[in-house]
């Protein structure tokens, strides 16, 4: 059963330089207890599209398409209809998580707020659900520590915080948004392993958005590659590592260094990310591709099934790339 | 004999005086060691790669070379001078020998300046007989070797994606013919297909030019794509050095294995199989360092004599800073007997 349903989501922003395209037409399918990665540079386009299906856009932003969630449609759906779900059935995970947190309030008040709002909680009981929970996300003295606030933590123990402030309710979809990005790599070792146990627990549907390949292939069981606000490759996890099927997959795997191999030169890809700027034809990936047709820069492929699982947006076939 | 190497840099401390929120204004400042006495030594045309977490000091180490930071302890150039007793004006003859380039490609370069006057500044700086059709031509020359077209030679910064941001920071760095480039996280900000970019830069200036560079990274991999040697640095000490082949391959301390285990694998069959050593706990405040060795809070193998004695960096080629060094296999062996 389907738990998250999004169809042709496009995101754009009304700028002074015009307007942006930041998503352009993206589907996918999230199931429950599913956990998905959502992979792709800056600009990409990877955060806009999770802050559509939250509700969290700019003010200049404007989304279309459908987002459906648990069947119900959330796209651009009144307050009355999203705060009910918002930390409630859906929960947000954010990069920066000195910014996201209050930092006027104490960690017991931010948190007992969730669970009183949503749940009716009182006080004292939210208190102790909170208490519980920091208990999951494994800081220490969760009982002393409630009581502080945001800046008296580390920048792992904030992350856990977020993490644990996310899960009160026990959502049944959980986006984390590069929810490691600004940690140290031992400190990322530690919150991804915590996310994978309490996701195997919870057993929450989880979207991971990040531009790290290394931690999608620990962590995630689908793939989406985004070039350009577009779905280049959908994939299991196994296979998109194992047989890339787009060029700008393989370029991306190619361009990492890997602490367990030894490498000559990286294979880097010429060239920039797409101005996101005006509207555009074809193929977003087209002026780095080598494999670039007259065709690529005029039409885009749509996304199309070639194997079981797995859907690409590109115009060569897959023997065309060998 | 064996000749000087570039840089011998022995005992080597910064030490910051820091003034808490909430202190007295007759309250002493507190010091805080970002670095602890850091000995090795670089020769000409070698990489060497510093890494550690946020605050082991990597980027106070890069400072203190170049003087950006008072240090004490000796930076022997060459065999021939030590930068940290010389005046500001004995210093310039070397600030053109060692260049440095920074971590945040935009916020390094000055708004107001083209590409081709931040380019042209070192040159000016120190070559200053230099005639202005010398210099131009030299500045597009660089432009060249680093990837920037000609015609982007009056633009300004802000017109610059990330990565040619950085090129231009290259370009500045280069055209002094600098003999040691320090690089301080010069890849972190970017893009990871612009990241290969660079780094493919980096490594063919460095292997045309014969530079040496000391390349500060948090991230192991490119480290090791990089590096001939590597550094660990823990809490303003330095844990292991030792060649790149010997440091990934046979790791002796807890904090380089621990630190390694890691780094995510991009491909999920090696991701899911390999074994994390777990690091308990967050790095302690360098204002109230751990006594002994620096790394005991978070060491399973730490002792009674890890917080009564600092262990010496011993070893030649593969030196490692630890009272019980060895290989992982037989921490983890030990774990294991424990949970049985």
């Amino acid at each position: 059963m389907t738990l998250l349903e999004v169809r042709d989501l496009a995101v754009s922003f009304a700028t002074n330089d015009g307007t942006v395209n930041a998503v352009n037409g993206v589907s996918f399918d999230l199931g429950h207890g599913d956990t998905l990665g959502i992979v792709g540079e800056s600009g990409s386009g990877k955060s806009q599209l999770a802050f559509a299906v939250m509700g969290l856009l700019a003010g200049n932003g404007r989304a279309q398409g459908s987002v459906r969630f648990d069947g119900a449609e959330i796209l651009n759906a009144p307050l009355k209809v999203l705060n009910p779900l918002r930390s409630n059935r859906m929960a947000m995970v954010f990069q920066d998580p000195m910014t996201s947190l209050n930092p006027y309030m104490r960690v017991a008040d931010q948190m007992a707020e969730v669970l009183i709002h949503h749940k009716g909680m009182s006080r004292a009981e939210a208190l102790a659900d909170c208490v519980r929970m920091l208990d999951a996300v494994k800081i220490p003295d969760a009982k002393g520590r409630i009581r502080l606030y945001p800046h008296e933590f580390s920048g792992g123990m904030r992350q856990r915080v977020m993490i644990a402030m996310a899960l009160l309710c026990q959502p049944d979809l959980l986006i984390a948004d590069e929810p490691t990005t600004a940690l140290d790599v031992t400190v990322q070792a530690q919150i991804m392993a915590l996310l994978a146990a309490l996701q195997r627990d919870f057993g929450m549907a989880t979207i991971l958005i990040t531009h790290d390949l290394g931690v999608i292939a620990g962590f995630c069981r689908k793939v989406i590659v985004l070039y350009g606000g577009q779905v280049m490759e959908q994939s299991p996890v196994e296979s998109l590592f194992a047989s890339p099927s787009h060029p700008y997959t393989r370029g991306l795997l190619h361009a990492i260094p890997r602490v367990d191999q030894e490498g000559g030169e990286l294979a880097s890809i010429p060239g920039t990310p797409p101005n996101m700027t005006g509207v555009r034809h074809g193929c977003p990936f087209a002026p780095r591709c080598a494999f670039a047709t007259e065709e690529c820069p005029e039409r885009l492929a749509p996304l199309t099934q070639f194997a079981p699982q797995r859907w690409r947006a590109c115009n060569c076939s897959p023997e065309e790339l060998e | 004999m064996t000749a000087a190497p570039l840089l011998d840099v022995r005992d080597l401390r910064v030490t910051f005086h820091i003034r808490r929120e909430g202190d007295m204004p007759w309250t002493p400042p507190r010091p805080l060691h970002a670095l602890n006495g850091v000995n090795f030594t670089l020769d000409p045309g070698e990489t060497l790669g510093i890494v550690g977490e946020s605050g082991c000091g990597k980027s106070t180490l890069a400072r203190a070379l170049i003087r950006m930071v008072p240090a004490t302890g000796q930076v022997i150039w060459n065999g021939e001078a030590d930068l940290t007793t010389l005046s500001r004006h004995q210093m310039l003859p070397y600030r053109s020998a060692i260049q440095m380039v920074f971590q945040d490609p935009l916020a390094c370069l000055n708004p107001r300046m083209t590409v081709g006057q931040i380019v042209a500044e070192p040159l000016k700086t120190h070559h200053p007989g230099l005639s202005r059709a010398e210099v131009k031509l030299r500045v597009q020359a660089m432009m060249d070797r680093v990837g920037l077209l000609p015609n982007q030679i009056n633009r300004y910064p802000h017109e610059f994606s990330g990565g040619q941001c950085q090129r231009i920071g290259i370009a500045r760095a280069l055209i002094v013919e600098p003999r040691l480039l320090v690089c301080d996280e010069p890849v972190s900000a970017l893009d990871v297909s612009i990241q290969a970019q660079v780094i493919n830069l980096l490594a063919h200036v460095q292997r045309d030019l014969g530079l040496a560079m000391i390349f500060i990274a948090h991230d192991l991999s490119v480290v090791k794509h990089i590096s001939d040697r590597v550094m660990v640095l823990y809490l303003g000490r330095t844990m292991e050095v030792a060649t790149k082949a010997n440091l990934f391959a046979n790791p002796q301390h807890p904090y380089t294995q621990a630190l390694l285990s890691a780094v995510p694998i991009p491909d999920p069959v090696a991701e899911r199989a390999k074994v994390v050593i777990p690091l308990e706990g967050d790095l302690p405040s360098p204002m109230a360092p751990p006594s002994g060795c620096v790394f005991r809070t978070r060491c399973v193998r730490a002792t009674v004599r890890c917080a009564a004695e600092v262990p010496a960096l011993l070893g030649g080629d593969h030196a490692v800073a630890c009272h019980f060094p060895g290989a992982a296999e037989s921490a983890r062996l030990h774990a294991g007997a424990h949970s049985r």
